[in-house]
């Protein structure tokens, strides 16, 4: 510190934090006060002339009475998604930290792998997997377990299973990071003194791996409810999320303001629940 | 000694206040708070329209007389490509004219590649590009925003001669004053015959059992709408609200029980080609493009929509008379016939079907190249629509099909 203020004066803290908060300031709080501002215009313009700043509250009203299906589907499968992502990440990441040995770091490259492709491209080869006349649905046809005329593409059941797909690794790394820092002897010390398995892993274990947990199905959850690429590809109309309709409303509606006030909601509301979750969680120091 | 010691302490100097050592907390979220309001404030002031007062006195110097460049924006695979011993038009173009053509096929989406270049246009600065081709409605919004340069009649004698009649008077630019059309195309019904038996009319694609969820539609509007309002007996291109919200509510039927799987852009065809739908609202060009047996194009029993892309300079294209001379080029017979044997499309050049004769003979009697008069009988264009009227009728649409 005393040599930083020696290069930057007295002011050495400023200088420091300069970069970042200009960074911040261009691309976050400009981009947030002009989605505020538009968010907050009269509908009535058009791209073409603009919209005027009115102040108009009652598209929050609008688009929270016009499009609520949608944020209740949202959350609903962004839900069931990270809920999936936890109980399969638990188990990966757990099987990794404790019991993979050697093969550790080839499961961890297995896990981050799929990165190496574009999100759009393992989205897309989705919809080739499930195809109507592809191997699964032909096999669970033969099962009798879909009818003749069943199929997986364009039902809930793709979306949140592309959600779970795609957002696994961001539940998984987290969990890995914070089981891997648990001591193993630990378990063996409660071990000795007569804790089952079980009551190893409540009491051990899992309250060891929150911080893990809350990072993983923050990671997930968030991203996973504004998506709009997995609904829109696997999906149906029937099944579409927020994001499509955000997207939606600013490319071919043209109808900027309800667009903007429907992302704020989005937002509002995601931070509204990812505070109640830490604080509920006792992990308010990630934040 | 406690004495000594109390002196002991008294002598500890107090913490230097936070303050003068550093920044604190509350001095940096008031200078924060403060940089951001500044910010806002510029921001808020520059806001305002999007510019139109800008746009009508925006000026620009045509530098082709020394500048022997062109910037051209288009649709990916809309043009023939060289390979091997095969020169493309534009290459040919080049070496005629010593004109550098720098060509983009950067256009995916009208409205995308509006937002892309709306706030450059409104603030009369440089796109960056010469010329760009943009679907006719599209066209008509740019032209009408006052965005877009008048083309001299005298660099262009080859699109007066050869625009083809259907072409000719289009309600936005009647006398092509602004336009010339790249290529046209229709938009009518697509099938894959292996998976189903022939779907006929629009009725049939939203209401047959057979179809149940294997169908989609266009996320254009103009294309799905045109075609539902001839369902119904409507005309596209002078329709009442009460037809519109009809074709609406069919359209909103048909999806909440579950006959529609999606609203797409050019995407359906692979899924049409694979048999996840088996029927849907289709482009001519795409259906052509595929090159499977299977996939048959035609228009439904009830009419088809017509459009056509359009190659138009802007305000602040520097290289209009270049521009033009590729406009003129591409109007030559010849020329149009080597592109639409490559492309697929309707070629809008009168005279092309002769020289495809020496090109590809089987393409001559093509009705989605060459369509004949009766073919284009059955064709029907959207009506033009003001800023306020499309913005209501794409929600309406946006609010059914998303």
């Amino acid at each position: 510190m005393d040599s930083l203020q020696r290069v930057f004066g007295k002011n050495a803290a400023y200088w420091l934090i300069g970069p970042a908060a200009l960074w911040l300031a261009v691309f976050f709080a400009f981009p947030m006060l002009s989605l505020l501002t538009t968010s907050l215009s009269d509908p009535a313009g058009s791209p073409i002339t603009g919209y005027t700043l009115t102040w108009r509250v009652q598209n929050y009203i609008e688009v929270l009475g016009d499009y609520w299906p949608y944020m209740m589907r949202s959350l609903l499968y962004a839900g069931i998604a990270t809920l999936l992502c936890l109980v399969l990440g638990y188990v990966l990441a757990y099987a990794i930290a404790f019991k993979a040995g050697r093969w550790k770091t080839v499961m961890l490259v297995l896990v981050i792998a799929p990165f190496f492709t574009s999100f759009l491209v393992r989205t897309l080869s989705w919809k080739l997997i499930l195809a109507d006349n592809g191997f699964i649905v032909n096999t669970l046809q033969t099962l009798h377990i879909l009818g003749e005329d069943g199929r997986l593409l364009a039902t809930p059941f793709a979306v949140i299973m592309g959600l779970t797909y795609n957002f696994l690794p961001f539940t998984i790394l987290p969990l890995y990071t914070s089981l891997e820092k648990i001591d193993p002897k630990l378990n063996e010390a409660a071990a000795d003194l007569y804790a089952s398995p079980f009551q190893r892993f409540t009491k051990i274990v899992w309250p060891l791996s929150l911080p893990g947990v809350v990072g993983g199905t923050l990671l997930t959850f968030i991203p996973a409810t504004g998506d709009y690429i997995n609904a829109s590809l696997l999906g149906s109309p029937n099944t579409q999320m927020v994001g499509n309709k955000i997207q939606q409303l600013f490319t071919t509606a043209n109808d900027y303001p309800h667009a903007a006030a429907l992302s704020v909601l989005l937002m509002a509301i995601i931070v509204g629940m990812v505070l109640v979750y830490v604080r509920r969680a006792g992990t308010e120091e990630l934040l | 000694m406690p004495g000594a010691k109390e002196v002991d302490v008294s002598e500890v100097t107090p913490p230097e206040d936070g303050k003068k050592k550093g920044v604190s907390r509350r001095g940096l979220m008031i200078g924060g708070a403060a940089g951001v309001a500044g910010l806002g404030a510029v921001y808020l002031m520059g806001r305002g329209g999007g510019g139109d007062d800008a746009a009508a006195g925006c000026v620009t110097t045509d530098l082709s007389d020394t500048e022997s460049v062109l910037n051209m924006s288009n649709w990916p695979e809309y043009i023939d490509e060289d390979d091997g011993d095969y020169v493309s038009t534009l290459t040919a173009f080049q070496e005629e004219s010593g004109i550098d053509v720098t060509y983009t096929p950067d256009v995916n989406d009208n409205v995308e590649f509006f937002a892309k270049v709306r706030n450059q246009l409104g603030a009369c600065q440089p796109t960056g590009r010469d010329m760009f081709v943009l679907t006719d409605w599209m066209a008509a919004r740019m032209i009408d925003a006052g965005w877009i340069q008048q083309l001299d009649k005298a660099n262009v004698p080859n699109l007066d001669k050869n625009l083809i009649s259907s072409l000719q008077g289009v309600g936005w630019d009647p006398n092509r004053d602004y336009s010339a059309p790249w290529q046209s195309g229709f938009t009518g019904i697509a099938y894959n015959k292996s998976l189903v038996g022939e779907v006929t009319n629009m009725n049939d694609l939203l209401t047959r059992t057979d179809l149940r969820g294997k169908v989609t539609m266009l996320t254009e509007m103009r294309d799905t709408m045109g075609l539902m309002l001839l369902a119904d007996g409507a005309d596209p291109a002078n329709f009442s609200d009460d037809e519109w919200g009809n074709a609406l509510d069919k359209i909103s039927k048909a999806r909440a029980d579950g006959q529609i799987r999606a609203f797409t852009g050019n995407e359906y065809i692979n899924d049409l080609a694979n048999g996840n739908i088996a029927a849907c609202v289709a482009w001519s060009g795409d259906v052509a493009a595929a090159e499977d047996e299977n996939l048959v194009f035609l228009p439904p029993e009830e009419g088809m929509m017509i459009w056509s892309d359009n190659m138009i300079v802007p305000v602040q294209g520097t290289h209009k008379a270049n521009a033009e001379k590729l406009i003129d080029y591409y109007y030559r017979p010849d020329v149009a016939a080597k592109l639409a044997a490559y492309v697929w499309y309707v070629c809008p050049v009168e005279g092309a079907q002769a020289e495809m004769e020496k090109i590809d003979p089987s393409l001559v009697d093509n009705p989605l190249i060459f369509p004949t008069a009766e073919y284009l009988a059955q064709t029907h264009g959207f009506m033009a629509l003001d800023e306020a009227k499309a913005s209501q009728y794409e929600k309406d649409f946006a609010n059914v099909s998303g």
